[in-house]
């Protein structure tokens, strides 16, 4: 019999990057809470500080256990490899970090977490780095924002906080036209609902914090690269590294190049690494992502269609609904269902000012958490106008699509009747 | 050293072989096949420069275990190990020849491993010659071709893994993953 298969997403899911040891047969991914990793003699040492050997020599740049987590993310999205960094917000970081130089340009969609609109126009900012933002859903306006010194395409695929659905194979396309890759940020979908790199996207991030971690108890992050792309215009991966004696990594390490100097620079030196104890919740969450994906879409999709019908709600504003402007897009990138995070506005009722039925509203919910989160478990609500994106000015909030009514919801596995139940109580109370 | 009775799929590589020529020439079967049993290693056009690719194979495999010997005519020694110009000038059996030259350059060196009998050729990330590579498999010899030693050695011994590669190999069985 042929030796050679290629597995499930759902066998991929639970079995990709842990082989038993030898050691111990462990079949539950240890936890190897360990600084420091002992040499065989220093000639080993020596080997593994210059990259001639692979192996694990300090937790800030490799550890066993967050291997595990890399390559089974990496195993679920087909991707060439991965790193896994602290949070979502350090690995875009490590990515820009290591990909761009100061005075770099970087062209982005609007539509973005407010974090990462911050750390975008204020601390690349810092680095010499400008993003020019656009509307995402305008293919010219993406062409006419690339000058010569764009080096990369940014968006998220859903992005926050109206779902908006990014065009990955057009704004793909434009990224190969100009030789710079395409990065998406997947976080809302997961590679079970889609896969970016088939579509034309080089590098992708996550915050794994959400729902491939899925229980909202550990942060965390991670970079994946198709392996497909041509880095060797970019000097800051196929140029001679001071850090190792002249090294070219694009041209040692080939496909593994970016990954490669990623970790060994950028992780190491900013010192962004996952922890093993968040990488082992992390893989436990991934143990299950396709189940509970299912159930967060399936439930998300009821509950879109009930607001949608509900007479105290403005719009509703979830991709996998017919009157969201890319349905068709979210048919044809997330054919199971664009996720489960969405947002509403509450009818503008003339007398109270909607900013305050908002508050009554969320403070009236029994079963939803009102909390900075998503892709927990439990379902979750916010008021982005007061919380994420309360750093932003008007102008900024406009621009995000964010309005005084929004209401972002995170819908969770419960009994969708419960959840249902849950808001149709709160609107009462309005 | 390799993964036992493990179940893998190709690699997913930056390769421009077509899916019939990866079945030919980067076959996990045949790739398993070379690693375990090619102990000789003659590295043709292995460099004298330490940060370069093919003195980064060389050390890798060296460590691993593998015989390596140098074939470089502007060389004498590279590890301490006398440097060959050629593959013909070497004097003890060759297991395996793997190649750092130019695409071009393939179909002479390929002639010399058949004439010198090796098991195994190699061209490495990047050198295609298909005319060369099925001159050599046509002679009976396995060949791996647009694929590099060192990263597959890796993925079947753990060392890509802890790299945070993905090395497509899938096992529930608890086998020897180290050398």
């Amino acid at each position: 019999m042929k030796h050679e298969k290629e597995f499930g997403f759902d066998t991929r899911m639970v079995h990709a990057g842990h082989i038993p040891d030898s050691q111990t047969g462990s079949r539950a991914v240890p936890i190897y809470q360990t600084s420091s990793f002992v040499f065989f003699d220093a000639d080993h040492a020596a080997e593994l500080f210059d990259l001639k050997q692979y192996g694990h020599i300090y937790s800030r740049i490799s550890n066993p256990t967050v291997s595990v987590f890399e390559e089974r993310m990496a195993a679920l999205e087909g991707a060439t490899g991965a790193v896994a960094t602290t949070t979502g917000m350090s690995a875009q970081l490590a990515v820009f970090m290591t990909l761009l130089e100061p005075g770099d340009e970087v062209v982005s969609s609007s539509h973005l977490y407010g974090g990462t609109l911050v750390q975008f126009t204020y601390t690349l900012k810092k680095m010499g780095i400008s993003v020019t933002f656009v509307d995402p859903t305008d293919i010219g306006a993406w062409e006419r924002a690339i000058t010569p010194r764009t080096k990369a395409l940014y968006g998220e695929l859903i992005g926050n906080p109206k779902g908006s659905i990014l065009d990955l194979e057009k704004v793909g396309a434009l990224a190969a036209s100009h030789c710079i890759p395409l990065i998406i940020d997947n976080t809302m979908a997961t590679p079970y609902l889609c896969r970016p790199m088939e579509f034309g996207a080089t590098i992708v991030v996550y915050s794994a914090t959400k729902f491939i971690g899925g229980h909202g108890n550990s942060l965390g992050g991670v970079v994946l690269d198709s392996g497909k792309f041509d880095y060797t215009r970019f000097p800051a991966v196929a140029d001679p590294s001071p850090k190792y004696h002249n090294l070219r990594f694009f041209d040692t390490f080939g496909h593994y190049a970016f990954l490669m100097k990623l970790r060994v620079e950028t992780v190491r030196d900013v010192g962004c690494c996952l922890s093993p104890m968040n990488a082992f919740l992390l893989i436990q969450g991934l143990e299950t992502l396709s189940l509970r994906m299912d159930r967060h879409v399936s439930n998300a999709l009821k509950i879109a269609k009930f607001l949608e019908g509900h007479p105290k709600v403005a719009w509703v504003s979830y991709a996998g609904l017919p009157s969201h402007p890319q349905y068709d897009l979210a048919r044809k990138y997330l054919p199971m269902g664009p996720s489960a995070v969405f947002s509403f506005g509450l009818k503008d009722n003339g007398g109270e000012d909607v900013r305050l039925a908002g508050k009554k509203f969320i403070k009236s919910l029994k079963l939803f958490s009102h909390l900075a989160n998503m892709g927990d478990v439990r379902s979750l609500v916010i008021h982005p106008a007061s919380t994420t994106h309360q750093q932003l000015s008007d102008e900024e909030l406009k621009e995000a699509g964010v309005g005084p009514e929004l209401i972002r919801l995170s819908i969770g596995i419960e009994n969708v009747e419960d959840l249902l139940w849950d808001l149709e109580q709160a609107f009462h109370a309005l | 050293m390799g993964s036992g009775t493990s179940v893998s799929c190709s690699i997913t590589l930056n390769s421009v072989l077509t899916k019939e020529q990866k079945e030919l020439y980067q076959n996990p079967e045949d790739i398993r096949k070379i690693l375990n049993e090619c102990k000789t290693i003659a590295i043709v056009g292995l460099s004298t420069d330490k940060q370069r690719a093919s003195y980064f194979v060389a050390s890798y495999m060296r460590s691993a275990g593998y015989r390596i010997i140098p074939v470089n005519p502007r060389a004498d020694r590279i590890f301490g190990e006398t440097c060959y110009p050629d593959l013909k000038s070497i004097p003890e059996p060759v297991d395996l020849v793997d190649i750092f030259r130019p695409s071009n350059d393939c179909l002479e060196i390929l002639q010399e491993a058949i004439a010198i009998k090796t098991k195994a050729v190699w061209l490495q990330l990047k050198i295609i010659n298909e005319e060369a590579a099925e001159l050599a498999r046509k002679a009976g010899l396995l060949v791996a071709m647009d694929c590099c030693i060192k990263m597959e050695h890796g993925r079947y011994c753990g060392g890509l893994h802890e790299a945070g590669m993905n090395t497509e190999i899938i096992s529930a069985q608890r086998v020897h993953r180290y050398v």
